[in-house]
């Protein structure tokens, strides 16, 4: 008995090692993930202002922030920024993967140019697009140096345009990352599949739309996912590009949250707007990740 | 019939020339914005304002980065950007380091010491990647207080570390599952234990999964802008933060060509990491994308 004990326990511990040395990024994933999500949760339901408070008041907050002309003003920023900006840039994408899979001479060098901007921070994209973009220094002024005294584009001093100059330059950073995620499928499909459709008489056009662009689901609804919820995280490049404005021309939920949260003090409808861009997410990542999982095994 | 094939092969050359127009359009598009930072980041500030944002300069000067670099008014010092970038470094090695070699260990148990539920603590994780940071900024504020963090570089690293683990296990996990189990056994037969199958065994033919995994921890912890804005104070600041601090600033004269050079400072880190390892970036936003 005396003997075997030791040995039982550094069994034991052997059999749990594994879960041992898992269980400190667990616990700080469900604490700081999961925990905070229903404390933030909890607040939204409170009253709290510029500290939090643990008084309950029910659903009030999300009554307050559905009144809010600023929250409307941001969900409605967000749907055209949101939908041009996975058009936009799954359309550009999906063109230039197929044009670049044309036995392009010059692939190598294009395609990095293509995607280099994903590697930039948003603040500097924001830096860099403000400065192309306004009517005094940029393209208008280069234009009209250039001669073309008529042309205007002060789209970024112009509350009913401002969002579209978001679109411009998210779809500019974030476009050549859609494009090689068509390209990587395009070069993934079944080269057997395309040289039966060719036998067949499939011109090259059919090809794409008969064959290889209803291949690409997968990468399409993967594109969708990641551009969907890059748009509804989307902060630093508002901040960078427009701060929110002319006015709260380009408020989005996540600039409102900021705002309400910490300069407003308004905690509590902060924390129910947090609450909302929550489910948004979820309600497009969980049935995603769900159905990625379950496919696997 | 010569004569028939002569235009259907011209009509392929004429699509053909319009195929590398539009490629090239596209490729000057995304330069521009770059190109129009660095030239004008080497003008002086007159050349700018009568100047064409185009045009090369004048009289180039590489004033505007030495400026930006040391002696930049950010917030109310003028230090320039050179202690703020030092900042971004002290907060992205030890966050990448960490996040990196947690995501390891966690790949390794998730897919070799696989244990009932292992697919909920997986799918535990994964969701956290995409989690909107919103939802955790006003609890994280007070924990960082609590435990004293509050506007280090320390807690930064403590955020980064936790809101990494998610893709830095995903990465891991793929990446193990593909590794043959036979091996696996073999070691274990042969009495390798937990440690010593992961270091002798896995460790190293991990080679390309943990530089995939580098540049991106790398990438997205210098780019990011709303932890630091929410969390770091004057002395903690990163690069990007500060970076924001001096092109919107308000007081005084906006000096555009400091701004740019400022710019190209904050991307440069990153710029140079995709240009030497363009592939394993690209690897790393497909692993982050498309799963399996």
């Amino acid at each position: 008995m005396q003997y075997s004990l030791p040995g039982k326990a550094e069994a034991t511990l052997r059999e749990i090692l594994p879960r041992l040395v898992l269980s400190p990024s667990l616990f700080l994933i469900l604490l700081f993930v999961y925990g905070f999500i229903l404390y933030t949760g909890y607040l939204s339901l409170t009253d709290s202002r510029m500290l939090p408070s643990y008084d309950l008041q029910g659903l009030d907050n999300y009554a307050r922030l559905w009144g809010q002309r600023n929250w409307i003003t941001a969900l409605q920023n967000l749907a055209i920024f949101g939908i041009l900006y996975i058009l936009i840039c799954s359309l550009l994408g999906l063109v230039l993967a197929i044009f670049l899979d044309q036995k392009i001479r010059g692939e190598g060098i294009l395609r990095p140019i293509y995607l280099y901007p994903m590697a930039l921070s948003f603040i500097v994209t924001g830096t860099a697009w403000k400065w192309f973009l306004d009517p005094g220094l940029g393209l208008e002024n280069t234009m009209h140096l250039w001669g073309w005294e008529s042309f205007t584009f002060d789209w970024i001093k112009d509350r009913n345009m401002a969002i579209y100059t978001v679109v411009i330059a998210a779809v500019w950073q974030s476009s050549g990352f859609v494009m090689a995620m068509f390209l990587a499928g395009l070069r993934g499909i079944d080269s057997e599949i395309l040289k039966a459709a060719q036998m067949d008489g499939a011109g090259r056009w059919s090809l794409y739309t008969r064959i290889m662009i209803p291949q690409l689901r997968p990468v399409f609804l993967s594109a969708f996912v990641v551009l969907a919820h890059l748009a509804i995280k989307a902060y630093d490049l508002v901040i960078a590009l427009t701060n929110g404005g002319p006015g709260r021309a380009t408020e989005l939920p996540a600039t409102f949250m900021y705002s309400y949260t910490f300069t407003r003090n308004q905690m509590g409808v902060g924390a129910s707007s947090a609450v909302i861009m929550l489910a948004m997410i979820a309600s497009i990542i969980v049935p995603y990740l769900y159905a990625e999982l379950r496919e696997r095994r | 019939m010569a004569h028939s094939s002569q235009p259907a092969f011209s009509s392929a050359r004429l699509l053909r020339a319009c195929l590398y127009a539009v490629l090239i359009l596209f490729a000057v598009y995304y330069l521009l914005p770059l190109f129009v930072m660095l030239v004008n980041s080497v003008k002086t500030l007159d050349e700018i304002r009568g100047g064409n944002m185009m045009a090369f300069p004048e009289n180039f000067t590489f004033e505007p980065w030495l400026t930006a670099w040391s002696s930049a008014q950010i917030g109310v010092e003028p230090t320039g950007l050179s202690p703020y970038f030092i900042n971004s470094i002290l907060m992205v090695v030890p966050a990448v380091t960490i996040s990196t070699f947690l995501g390891a260990l966690n790949g390794y148990v998730l897919t070799k010491w696989r244990f009932p539920g292992d697919k909920i603590v997986f799918g535990l994780m994964l969701f956290a990647c995409f989690i909107p940071f919103q939802i955790v900024l006003i609890p994280m504020a007070r924990v960082l207080g609590t435990i004293g963090l509050a506007g280090t570089t320390s807690g930064l690293v403590l955020v980064h570390v936790v809101y990494g683990l998610g893709f830095t296990t995903l990465f891991f996990r793929n990446y193990y599952a593909a590794f043959p189990d036979e091996l696996i056994k073999a070691a274990k037969m042969d009495g390798a234990g937990f440690w010593r199958t992961f270091t002798r065994i896995l460790l190293p033919s991990s080679g390309p999964i943990i530089v995939v995994t580098v540049i991106w921890q790398f990438t997205n912890i210098w780019n990011d802008f709303l932890f630091g804005a929410s969390f770091a104070d004057f002395d903690s600041m990163p690069m990007t933060v500060a970076l924001n601090n001096l092109v919107s600033s308000s007081t005084g004269v906006k000096e555009y060509n400091v701004h740019f050079a400022g710019a190209v400072l904050a991307a440069l880190p990153t710029l140079i990491v995709y240009v030497v390892s363009g592939r394993y970036f690209v690897r790393g936003l497909m692993a982050g994308a498309v799963k399996g």
